[in-house]
């Protein structure tokens, strides 16, 4: 909720800006502090004010209630950045997207700010510097939910920029939510990219003493380094615990928990990398060693593709709608690959409308098979695509870049089947 | 000028859920799952970092946590954000903020402070400031209530060694409800009557937890000249005076001494060690042997002109001590200073070696730390530090509460700057009905309590205070309803209960749950109450009451038994009964009560006597 007319008029009577100190008279009481932003859980009419103790509190205003500016706020100093000696390390860039990876605090009005700047990066975090030589720039400004095609192409031109520099590793700090579909998207269009990058997110954020982002940047920061290893991947804690990050393929990991510091998983593949958040690498899992070379990102994508959710009692009339406006369609469907008939049927005449179906399973783990059951029988002589051990995000992901370069059912199909960037696992043990 | 200035805080655990989660609040044996972390101090937008903060990152800890199931959840291992502030918290919060005549908050805000000693998984504890300006009356007196919080408590630590700290989470989320007086109290004695009265208060909602470590009070002292000094976690209110006083002391010491260096003209000590180990080498001192062979160094540094106030020889300035409190926080066992040597197995020949390496005349001191090079420096040049603050006087600190009333150092005071919003708890806003309403249904203050007491419980006036001051009202209720169970009730927890302290009884393993048993039991006649000492004592011993009376020998007696044995013991003496007639009653109870003491009630016992002298008269 934002400020009632009452609250607004008040503020703007007095010329009163957040930051500045004011007085403010209301209910009968006085309080004098630093006017703060308006909380958006706080009753319209309140106006909240941190107190000379720290302690924020909630003022209800009424049409008496005044507001007077005791002080101005200060211009913030600016923070004093040491320059960066040249160390002679290996060049690393990071690439803002909009997330807070690393972040200092105003005590003053409570406001969190995001370190940008390679300089800042290093002052919140000095052990960078020690692992590696931190390059820096701010590629997308955005909440990880409102991400979409053009960001990640955006992303993915940047990244190749990076490499094609000679960075020896890029790390993109990254929103939580949508992380695996952006790793994903960056696996597709950057190929077979000479050197690694790095997603890195965190679950708790980092103007948080318990943050996992510096555990998980340090760690990001050590596997570009020391690790012989060029695809793209998602670091992230392995555990609760700050012992150990996780290193994941970017088409085979998923966010699997809303709050957990380990949320990422990989999904039937084991992890590539277990790296110790106090030094230490160990590699579980063979990947695409480094390389020379450059980059050139493959970005065209097909955006009219969309990812059907499949539940009991779901109407044919609802999916013939949804794929009415898209060119492709994943399913995530039950068990090992089904839907009901009636869906089944439908799908048939999307395929047959030359728009490409992609099945895979709600169950994340395991491979669908449509050889097992009659319904997955149909669904095969309907011409829908096995979408293997893939997970859902990613098959999306996939589709939309396959399309973005193969018209024809049959090639698209058979993309869609192969192995391109490790989303499929060709066996997995026990 | 007042001797003295003091003001508490009080923190009071509520008797609710968590604050922050639907886990039981209580404390458990059990350690449950354990994890890991590192706490760094979140750097300010001008690059500051709060000292306190900084001095406890300094030591590069690690935490352990222990998570029991049932009473810890994902939100206490800060895997989960908190959810909504618990209702019935809050309320308790406006009870006792209507209570002390506070200014409610209209809208209550949650702030996260920053904490990294790992007491908090988050590196914060979650507080919000819900009322302020309220006063209590102590003995005519006015006590100004500057603040009242309703704030997390933090995770209880279990073990502590060098660089790691085990915290377990079960009292991590506890609802607290903290009270900040005014410093408006000038006296040791005064302190203690405050802090009843307000516990005394808290109680009165019945929604707090009682028992040990259930309230805890924070001290703050300072006298002329001296400087804000806090206690921090006082759990025996007994000893707040005490602590008042040894603080003073304290305090008037260093004045002292910062005075005598003044006097002398001593200057700061560079903060420079020297390598002394060469010296040492054959050092017959287990410390310096122990520390050497593991290939430790000895390292020494002078203090010009401060001889005589490391250790004064009547002992009452000590700076020594001080020094060596802070040399400890950086995790050495200790040092040694020239006040104290020779001594310790550091002769008087190894002294002189010392200071003559060190050039020293006879007014000045050194200090002497042997452990490894990376921790004996940054231990002694926090010593160094210490000696300096002599020179200006008495540092502001935190300090730690020992149980024989004195205190060491455990860190900086905090800055204030230290809080910014909780984003993830929504605001609370008060309507002023929800205040109106709970003004209108205030529970009993204590003394309507002690008042009612008296009244209906027939016990007198001081009894009644006495109750309610220590916490055993609400108790007592309960177990005194029953005919003639008042007056046991009141015997009980204002006589046995000190003396069963006295003779070194656990009274906190003496549950609400246990009494409530053990007068059960005697209401029902199943022992006589001459016995409830001694079953009260076997139960703060870990039986139930059926083993207690088992363990007694207490099985009640039925009236046929009891016939029996006072006809056998009358019997016995029948010529002297002849003799007295009715008069040998008297004379014959203590005879009868040997036998059936604790298994009929004595004046059941008398009067059963009675009677069978009279059967026996009679022929």
């Amino acid at each position: 909720m934002s400020y009632s007319e009452r609250a607004k008029g008040l503020l703007a009577r007095s010329k009163a800006d957040e930051g500045d100190t004011v007085r403010l008279r209301a209910g009968g009481r006085e309080h004098v502090g630093i006017l703060m932003p308006h909380h958006g859980f706080s009753h319209p009419d309140v106006i909240v004010i941190k107190l000379g103790s720290g302690y924020n509190i909630g003022v209800r205003v009424d049409d008496g209630s005044e507001l007077t500016v005791l002080a101005k706020a200060g211009a913030r100093a600016p923070r004093p950045m040491p320059p960066q000696p040249s160390s002679g390390l290996p060049p690393v860039s990071f690439l803002g997207t909009g997330g807070t990876i690393a972040s200092y605090v105003d005590y003053r009005t409570g406001a969190v700010h995001p370190a940008l700047r390679a300089e800042e990066l290093v002052a919140t975090v000095p052990e960078l510097a020690g692992i590696c030589a931190p390059r820096s720039r701010v590629v997308l400004s955005l909440f990880s939910e409102n991400m979409d095609v053009n960001s990640w192409q955006t992303l993915a031109e940047a990244v190749a920029d990076e490499l094609n520099a000679g960075a020896e590793g890029v790390i993109v700090p990254h929103g939580t939510d949508t992380l695996g579909y952006t790793s994903a998207a960056l696996a597709f269009m950057l190929g077979d990219g000479p050197r690694p990058v790095v997603l890195v997110g965190a679950q708790r954020s980092s103007d948080r003493p318990s943050s996992d982002a510096y555990g998980n940047l340090l760690s990001s920061a050590r596997f570009c380094v020391q690790a012989d290893a060029a695809e793209v991947f998602v670091l992230m804690h392995g555990e609760p615990s700050d012992t150990y990050a996780h290193v994941h393929r970017g088409t085979k990991v998923r966010k699997m928990h809303t709050s957990r510091r380990d949320a990422f998983q990989s999904v039937n593949a084991p992890p590539v990398a277990r790296v110790d958040i106090e030094g230490g690498l160990e590699m579980l899992a063979p990947c695409r060693p480094k390389g020379t070379g450059n980059v050139r990102p493959e970005l065209a994508m097909e955006r009219e593709v969309g990812l059907l959710y499949f539940h009991p009692g779901m109407g044919p009339e609802l999916v013939r709608k949804v794929a009415e406006g898209l060119r492709g369609l994943v399913v995530a469907g039950t068990g090992l690959g089904h839907v009901s008939q009636g869906v089944v049927d439908v799908l048939r005449e999307v395929v047959s409308q030359g728009k490409p179906v992609v099945m895979t399973s709600q169950c994340l783990g395991g491979r669908v098979n449509l050889n097992v059951y009659d319904t997955g029988r149909d669904l095969l002589s309907a011409g829908v695509i096995p979408g293997e051990d893939m997970l859902p995000e990613t098959a999306l992901v996939k589709l939309m870049w396959v399309l973005g370069r193969a018209d024809d059912m049959e090639e698209v199909a058979r993309l869609m089947a192969s192995n391109l960037r490790g989303e499929i696992s060709e066996r997995r043990e026990l | 000028m007042h001797p003295v200035t003091c003001g508490l805080e009080v923190h009071q655990q509520l008797d609710t859920r968590k604050l922050f989660c639907s886990c039981r609040s209580q404390l458990v044996e059990g350690q449950g799952a354990r994890f890991v972390r590192r706490l760094r101090p979140t750097q300010s937008e001008l690059g500051e970092i709060d000292r306190a903060a900084l001095a406890q990152a300094e030591r590069g800890m690690r935490f352990t946590y222990q998570a029991p199931p049932d009473v810890s959840c994902l939100v206490e291992a800060d895997e989960e954000p908190p959810h909504a502030a618990d209702a019935e918290a809050v309320q308790a919060a406006l009870i006792v903020s209507a209570l002390l005549g506070c200014q409610v908050m209209d809208e209550v805000h949650f702030m996260r402070k920053i904490v990294i000693d790992g007491s908090n998984t988050s590196g914060f504890q979650r507080t919000a400031l819900v009322a302020v300006d309220g006063a209590l009356e102590v003995n005519g007196r006015r006590i100004g209530i500057a603040s009242l919080c309703l704030e997390e408590d933090a995770a209880r630590k279990v073990d502590a060694k060098d660089r790691e700290v085990t915290y377990r989470l079960d009292r991590l989320g506890i609802p607290l409800i903290e009270i900040a007086t005014a410093p408006d109290m000038h006296d040791p004695e005064e302190v203690r009557e405050v802090a009843q009265r307000l516990g005394s208060i808290l109680r009165s909602t019945r929604m707090v937890k009682r028992g040990l470590g259930t309230i805890r009070e924070d001290l703050n002292i300072s006298v002329p000249g001296g400087a804000r000094v806090e206690i921090k976690g006082v759990q025996d209110l007994g000893l707040l005076p005490t602590y008042v006083r040894t603080e003073m002391e304290r305090q008037h010491a260093l004045i002292e001494i910062k005075r005598l260096l003044r006097e002398r003209g001593a200057t700061p000590v560079p903060p420079a060690v020297r390598d002394v180990t060469a010296l040492l080498r054959d050092s017959r001192s287990k410390v310096l042997r122990s520390a050497l062979t593991k290939g430790g160094k000895a390292l020494c540094a002078p203090l010009p002109l401060f001889a005589g106030t490391l250790r004064s020889a009547d002992g009452r300035l000590r700076l020594g001590a001080e020094m060596a409190q802070h040399a400890r926080s950086r995790g050495v066992a200790g040092i040694f200073h020239s006040d104290e040597l020779p001594g310790y197995g550091i002769t008087a020949e190894e002294v002189q070696a010392l200071r003559a390496e060190l050039r020293l005349g006879e007014r000045d001191a050194f200090v002497l730390c042997a452990d490894m090079a990376d921790r004996a420096e940054p231990a002694l040049l926090a010593a160094l530090a210490r000696a300096n603050q002599a020179l200006v006087g008495v540092p502001e600190e935190t300090r730690d509460p020992l149980p024989d009333g004195t205190s060491v150092y455990s860190r900086p005071l905090p800055g204030a700057g230290r809080m910014y919003p909780e984003t993830d708890v929504p605001p609370i806003l008060i309507e002023p009905e929800r205040l109106a309403g709970i003004r209108a249904a205030l529970p009993e203050l204590p003394e309507a309590r002690i008042a009612r007491l008296v009244g209906e419980y027939a016990i007198n006036e001081q009894q009644a205070r006495q109750l309610v001051r220590d916490g055993y009202d609400e108790l007592f209720e309960e177990v005194g309803r029953g005919k003639g169970m008042a007056a046991v009730a009141a015997r009980t927890f204002l006589s046995t209960y000190p003396e069963l302290q006295k003779e070194g009884v656990d009274l906190e393993a003496l549950s609400d749950a246990k009494v409530r048993e053990a007068f059960a039991a005697l209401s029902a006649g199943r022992f006589a109450k001459e016995a409830l000492p001694s079953v009260l004592r076997e139960m703060a011993r870990g039986a139930d009451v059926e083993g207690a009376m088992a363990a007694l020998g207490l099985e009640a007696m039925d009236q046929g038994d009891a016939v029996h044995i006072l006809d056998a013991i009358i019997a016995e003496r029948a010529e002297f009964v002849r003799e007295k007639g009715e008069g040998a009653v008297g004379p014959l109870m203590g005879v009868a009560m040997k036998e059936l003491r604790g298994k009929v009630d004595g004046k059941a016992a008398a009067d059963l006597l009675r009677e069978r002298v009279r059967v026996f008269l009679e022929g």
